[in-house]
């Protein structure tokens, strides 16, 4: 899912970390406490029962997809061989 | 989208087919999305005769002892308690009945999505005692802990957790040491590995000389995942290879870990099918036992015999199939479920009745 | 209204109740037969014919959800089902049971959306009832509505009816209402801009059967409980054939899609309360899908799949063709879906 506002800071003990976030309309506020790396506005976040758990640059998804393609042999014009 | 989606499984189906070339394999996955998706997607009849695919214990509800639920139940119907879940414990059974009849009963019990949304509840309920059933592998453990920290440092009186995590690479140990399991290679959990990191799986590979992917929920990862997995047995390989970049690295989640380190430490802990396996659970750590509904509530848990002719520990071990069980589809449906292996969502039993597979 | 909540009073039949009833429900929902307050509505005659007469009850919580309330829904629901038959609906009946200490706001709501919904679809209410009870023996507000309606000569549906060759549409996006009410629930904190579709299908309905006369279309079916999976189901059942749909062809909007991702829910088992699901003959599929294509109501309906015969080792079923070429079953639907995070 998309970060699109975030409050609060990782290392604050009193007010855990929010991050709002969307995908395809639906839109949520999860925790940021057990994140590996603090997103920011704009990154992308795998969540799971309301707390992120794994953040992401585009760059991730995109080397992913590419491999994918790769190994299912496609071309680079996402014609089948 | 759809003939993309089409041609890019063809593509990974034949180098499949190429890769196995008619010798038999079989790979087990051990995560019940998983087990979901394989079901959903109909990928079993589009993968080659010869390679098989077979549910490992992914459930995290279907390896949860009778007993331990039993006490879950008894909670629930303490006066003044209200029970937060996931909805996948409602329709669970125990020895009698389940979470839902006990809520017909007048248990107070609701489903929630986080355990922060319990924590919530606590605080907007300050004359009731709200107790988390927290269940789930790495990929939940670390948002109970850091809702118990939470918990903790505001000093609520009145939020419990009932602890029932389960750690998956010592019950991998003990699954692929039975000498009866025949296992070619394995599909790593996803998220779990979003946590405790591809590297985890290492000594699994080495130990068993057995291949390794790590790869996400979609179909297409899937397939990609008994892609690799097929080639490496063909190539006489066992490693561990991370397909789910997008979620997985090598090292893991470091921060969870150590959240979930703060808060709990290993301890030993029954599996349904397994038998006990040491520093396969966790248990809360003393400095939270306020938190810790076990101690409150000084429940003990009875080890009670698993249902009569139930077959669902085999099946968790990937060693029976559903319908090898006498009650499956008869006594044992997902409307009257006799173990966990059909009431579970991600159940192997449930998936195999829901999507008729035979 | 002096009184700000729903007291028992209001049930007793006294002055309180003529004046619950006056205030909250004449004032929005008068007509020649309601306004008369008798015991019975007589209604104007026209020719005899077959009657349909239809009877629900909605419970339903939360009883506010984006895209309406209980009280649209209880118009919709039964002159849907009413619809679905065939026929044209003539008049509704209205059974209120409130809970001691409602809002008499939130009482005052439903009624303007039953009023609204009821003149909307051209369906007048005709009779009421309203009993209280005590707090806690009802959950704020529980609704039942009857429906009767005339069915013209010369139509026959039933879901017996279905052959194999024909093909099976449905009038627009699926899981609307299910998905709105799963996010309107507390302690699932998520918001989507999804709407509960909640509306009536008579005029939909009116529309097919005048585009495809004949028995080209052989039954209407709106996915409510259990969704489209079960509403399939019963169809198979009942006509005894092979019913295959395809993945792809299934409309769903991605709001929904992704609420079902995070959640752990399938599309195909939540309820619809402003769809129908119909089964027309191969020769008159394409004028029904465009005679709903030109509504506002099915301007997103879709052919989603087709009847077959039955294999005899398997029984009547339903399959889908998945998104990568793979086949399951769909079943019927076993319990309430419950959001699955394990």
């Amino acid at each position: 899912m998309k970060v699109t506002a975030i409050e609060g800071d990782q290392d604050d003990i009193l007010i855990p970390p929010v991050a709002t976030v969307e995908a395809r309309g639906v839109t949520s506020r999860i925790r940021l406490d057990i994140v590996d790396r603090m997103p920011r506005v704009g990154d992308y976040v795998i969540v799971h029962a309301g707390f992120a758990i794994h953040t992401l640059a585009p760059e991730d998804a995109r080397k992913s997809m590419a491999l994918l393609q790769e190994m299912a042999g496609q071309t680079n014009d996402n014609q089948p061989r | 989208m759809t003939d993309f989606a089409k041609g890019m499984a063809q593509g990974l189906l034949s180098k499949i087919k190429d890769a196995s070339s008619g010798k038999p394999m079989c790979f087990m996955e051990v995560c019940g999305t998983h087990t979901m998706s394989i079901f959903r997607s109909g990928i079993r009849k589009l993968l080659p005769r010869e390679i098989r695919l077979v549910s490992g214990p992914g459930c995290p509800v279907c390896v949860t002892p009778v007993g331990e639920i039993d006490q879950m139940i008894e909670l629930s119907l303490l006066p003044g308690v209200i029970t937060a879940t996931f909805g996948d414990m409602l329709r669970v059974p125990g020895s009698t009945y389940n979470l839902s009849e006990a809520r017909a009963r007048g248990a107070e019990i609701k489903v929630v999505y986080s355990p922060a949304d319990a924590l919530e509840i606590a605080e907007n309920n300050p004359d009731k005692e709200v107790v988390f059933l927290g269940i789930g592998f790495e990929t939940t453990a670390p948002s109970v802990a850091a809702t118990i920290l939470q918990a903790h440092r505001n000093k609520l009186k009145n939020f419990m957790v009932f602890p029932s995590h389960k750690l998956m690479p010592p019950a991998l140990d003990v699954l692929l040491s039975d000498p009866e399991i025949d296992m070619d290679g394995l599909i790593c959990p996803g998220h779990v590995s979003t946590i405790i990191g591809a590297r985890a799986f290492e000594p699994v590979a080495e130990k068993f000389q057995m291949p390794c992917v790590v790869t996400g929920f979609e179909p297409l990862d899937i397939l990609q995942g008994i892609c690799m997995l097929a080639q490496q047995v063909s190539r006489g390989e066992n490693m561990v290879e991370n397909a789910y970049r997008r979620a997985v690295s090598w090292d893991g989640n470091r921060r969870a870990r150590k959240i979930i380190e703060t808060v709990f430490k290993p301890a030993d802990a029954r599996w349904r099918g397994l038998g006990t396996i040491a520093g396969s659970g966790l248990e809360i750590r003393k400095k939270f036992r306020q938190l810790d509904a076990r101690r409150h509530f000084g429940t003990r848990e009875k080890t009670v015999p698993e249902p009569k002719g139930c077959q669902c520990a085999q099946i968790i071990k990937g060693m029976a199939l559903p319908s090898s069980c006498p009650m499956f589809s008869s006594a044992c449906t997902p409307l009257t479920p006799v173990g966990p292996c059909m009431v579970s969502s991600e159940g192997t039993c449930a998936a195999y009745y829901k999507y008729g597979e035979s | 209204m002096k009184a700000s909540r729903v007291l028992i009073d209001h049930g007793s039949g006294g002055l309180a109740t003529k004046e619950l009833i006056e205030k909250i429900f004449l004032k929005r929902l008068s007509n020649r037969y309601l306004s008369r307050l008798e015991d019975s509505a007589v209604l104007d005659g026209k020719s005899s014919g077959r009657i349909a007469l239809t009877t629900d009850s909605y419970v339903v919580d939360p009883i506010f959800f984006p895209g309406g309330d209980i009280g649209s829904l209880s118009v919709h629901g039964t002159i849907n089902d009413l619809a679905m038959q065939g026929a044209r609906p003539v008049a509704l009946t209205l059974g209120l049971i409130l809970e001691e200490g409602l809002l008499m706001e939130e009482l005052e709501q439903v009624a303007t959306s039953i009023a609204s919904a009821s003149l909307d679809a051209g369906v007048p209410v005709v009779t009421a009832d309203t009993k209280v009870v005590p707090c806690g023996k009802a959950d704020k507000i529980f609704i039942n509505t009857s429906g009767i309606g005339m069915v013209p000569e010369g139509i026959s549906l039933g879901a017996d009816r279905a052959r194999p060759g024909d093909m099976v549409l449905v009038s627009g996006f699926i899981g609307d209402h299910g998905a709105a009410i799963m996010t309107s629930r507390a302690n699932l904190s998520f918001s989507s801009g999804i709407n509960s579709d909640s509306a009536p299908l008579h005029r939909l309905v009116e529309r097919l059967l005048d585009r495809c006369p004949g028995n080209g279309l052989r039954l209407f079916r709106d996915p409510t409980r259990g969704g489209l999976a079960t509403v399939l189901n019963e169809i198979a059942q009942a006509s005894r054939v092979r019913i295959a749909i395809e993945e792809e062809a299934i409309p769903v909007r991605a709001e929904v899609i992704s609420i079902c991702e995070l959640l752990g829910l399938d599309p195909l088992y939540l309820a619809n309360e402003g769809k129908l699901v119909t089964v027309a003959a191969r020769e008159c599929a394409d004028q029904a899908l465009e005679a709903m294509k030109e509504t506002e109501e099915g301007k997103h309906a879709a052919i989603i799949g087709e009847i077959m015969e039955v294999k005899k080792a398997s029984g009547p079923r339903v399959t889908i063709k998945t998104s990568i070429g793979g086949t399951r079953i769909v079943s019927m639907l076993a319990g309430e879906p419950l959001p699955r995070i394990c």
